[in-house]
């Protein structure tokens, strides 16, 4: 679809500025990973930010967020500390689950951002019963549920549209296709092809495929979905069309794909294409991009300073948070 | 003071705990229309209508997840799976997200639910739906198991399952619902972790849990015929467990059974054996006897399923073979 150009000046630096944080971000965690301070699995979200950044950044601060394993950048893009973050990624003690989560359970309750979750399709359910609280205590939020191509085949999945459905919960479903369930392709996978969105219409829930590397199309799908969620019409199913460049995680060799794929989604980069756009349409200058870029590449060694630098936990730590 | 059934105890707590606290909800297949497949749900949906005693489709994993979703947003659901062999479809929801949210958040997250379900054999429903589970989730960290045996227990423990603040799973047998007992018409609470000692005696401790409780009970009745008397405790909770009081029993009678109507390999009769040979070595007089369900998928022709399930004359038997009393 046509994307209207209907945003201001300070939403397009903050929009650029966090993407930007994400890949720098994931950048520095790979980096972080190869001098092994970083261990355990890693998947980085390098090529996805777009659908993050404008999902999320719609939402309002009593909406919550519930994710799959491949969640810095829908952490960072709900704001967030990016030391505590990284810290987690690094098993420290500052970590934002002081070392205990790592980086595939990422949680940020204050912000409702309520975690990583790394059994594929797990967290779905979880998110249907957000929506029944939300829904039972008369609050105005929503619950945007993230999940993969690789989550759609799952029992959960189909269970969780039927359930926020039937019940008309305040969930959007928020399905990052990248093609690829580790390294199987989305077309050996589903039978019914590409066009997963289309499952959700059995379930007689509204259902839109977006372009996942065009920011603005996936806030402006996502305001709508919004609008209508709010409304009270029950659930809304949004399929962003996206890519990762690197492996499923840091230990994946990329055996299963040709380079030449990989080129071809990097012609539509989300963070170039949207600078472009931005630039084009006069609405934000070089020199601002250079000052953002400038400051996000200091944030990104500051918090590397202090994931490195910040202690181990103590065994201390090991039975506390087992029970409430 | 009154006599009740077991299944009445459940439903009285379960309704003071719909009157008492507005965030406490029930969810699970049938509870509300059809009344609860096994009728502790009966009159439910009448009094507190269908939100908060909300009839699910079959989806064990989709509605025991909307428990752990609900209660991460500050409600306190009690879930019922309608029996705990189909609690194995949920087995990701308990396990992987109920029992871990509270840790990997270090904190951040709670998950106030419990989980009632129905377990055992006896009724002749064959292989499928005779199962004994509690003690698979009892190995679980972060998850807490009550097995109560009277409507004292049932009635205690769950009020004290619905004010914790950690998934709970309550396993009710399937052939307690029936049994009669006395509660009290004043409050009170039966506190995990507190094992009952039912009977006292000093020739041999056994200790049981759920409907072998009663067995445990029955077996005592026929040593003591012939003179023999059998301390019985009954665990009341698998996680946390009450070794102590195991102990300090065991250095009494200095002879130990376990009876579980699980599977013996693998059973949680085996974690207690081991904790009591660890803790009370010295004091044994023989092995710590296991009696357990036998090594087959249950069954369905009555007599034969019978033989699979342990009853007194079993465990008086091994008592005899292993202890020569």
């Amino acid at each position: 679809m046509k994307t209207a150009v209907d945003i201001d000046k300070t939403q397009v630096a903050e929009y650029y500025r966090k993407m930007l944080l994400i890949r720098q971000f994931e950048e520095a965690s790979s980096r972080l990973y190869m001098q092994s301070l970083i261990r355990g699995f890693l998947h980085l979200y390098i090529g996805e930010e777009a659908v993050a950044v404008g999902a999320i950044g719609s939402l309002e601060p009593q909406d919550y967020i519930i994710t799959h394993y491949r969640d810095h950048g829908h952490a960072l893009a709900r704001g967030m500390d990016p030391k505590a973050c990284m810290a987690e990624l690094c098993g420290k003690a500052t970590g934002s689950s002081g070392g205990k989560g790592g980086s595939m359970h990422l949680f940020d309750a204050e912000r409702h951002f309520m975690g990583g979750h790394a059994i594929v399709g797990g967290q779905m359910p979880i998110g249907v019963g957000i929506g029944l609280g939300i829904k039972m205590k008369r609050e105005n939020g929503v619950v945007m549920i993230f999940f993969g191509d690789g989550a759609v085949n799952e029992g959960e999945f189909h269970e969780s549209l039927n359930l926020a459905s039937l019940w008309k919960l305040p969930c959007i479903f928020f399905l990052e296709n990248n093609l690829y369930g580790m390294g199987t392709h989305v077309d050996r996978t589903h039978a019914a092809g590409r066009d997963i969105y289309k499952s959700a219409e059995y379930y007689d829930i509204p259902a839109i495929q977006v372009d996942g590397m065009d920011l603005l199309e996936v806030r402006e799908w996502t305001n709508e979905a919004l609008r209508s969620v709010r409304a009270g019409n029950g659930p809304y199913f949004i399929e962003a069309m996206t890519y990762r460049y690197r492996g499923h995680s840091m230990a994946d060799p990329v055996n299963y794909r040709e380079m030449s794929e990989v080129e071809e989604w990097r012609i539509n980069d989300p963070i170039d294409r949207f600078k472009a756009l931005a630039l084009g349409e006069g609405l934000i200058t070089q020199d601002e991009l250079h000052v953002i870029d400038t400051e996000v590449a200091a944030e990104i060694e500051e918090v590397v300073r202090f994931a490195r630098e910040s202690p181990f936990p103590d065994n201390d730590s090991l039975y506390k948070n087992v029970y409430a | 003071m009154a006599e009740i059934i077991v299944r009445e105890a459940i439903a009285q707590g379960l309704r003071e705990a719909l009157e008492q606290d507005e965030n406490v909800f029930l969810l699970g297949e049938d509870i509300g229309e059809y009344d609860g497949a096994y009728a502790v749900t009966r009159g439910f949906l009448k009094d507190f209508g269908p939100e908060r005693v909300r009839d699910t489709p079959i989806s064990e994993a989709g509605f025991v997840g909307a428990a752990v979703g609900a209660a991460l947003v500050g409600l306190r659901p009690i879930v019922e799976i309608m029996t705990i062999n189909f609690s194995l479809l949920a087995m990701d929801q308990i396990i992987n997200h109920a029992a871990k949210l509270r840790y990997m958040s270090d904190g951040q997250l709670t998950v106030p639910m419990v989980i009632r379900t129905v377990t055992g054999g006896g009724a002749q429903l064959a292989a499928t739906h005779s199962q004994s589970f509690e003690g698979w989730y009892a190995s679980v960290p972060g998850l807490k198991v009550a097995v109560p045996a009277t409507p004292y227990d049932a009635l205690g423990l769950l009020r004290t399952s619905i004010k914790d603040d950690n998934p709970i799973v309550f396993a009710e047998h399937a052939l307690l619902y029936g049994v009669r007992g006395d509660v009290p018409s004043e409050y009170y609470d039966v506190p995990f972790g507190k094992a009952a000692v039912r009977r006292e005696g000093a020739d041999v401790t056994i200790i049981g849990y759920s409907r072998m409780a009663h067995v445990a009970l029955e077996a005592a009745d026929a040593l003591a015929e012939r003179g023999r008397h059998a301390e019985v405790i009954d665990l009341r909770t698998l996680r946390p467990l009450d070794i102590d009081t195991i102990v300090e029993s065991v250095k009494k009678t200095n002879r130990a059974v376990v009876v579980e109507e699980a599977w013996r390999t693998g059973g949680f009769a085996g974690e207690i054996a081991s904790e009591v040979q660890e803790a009370a070595f010295d004091y044994l007089d023989g092995p710590v006897v296991r009696v357990g369900g036998l090594d087959v998928p249950a069954p369905y022709s009555g007599p034969i399923e019978a033989a699979t399930i342990p009853d007194a004359g079993r465990v008086v038997d091994e008592i005899s073979r292993n202890f020569a009393i």
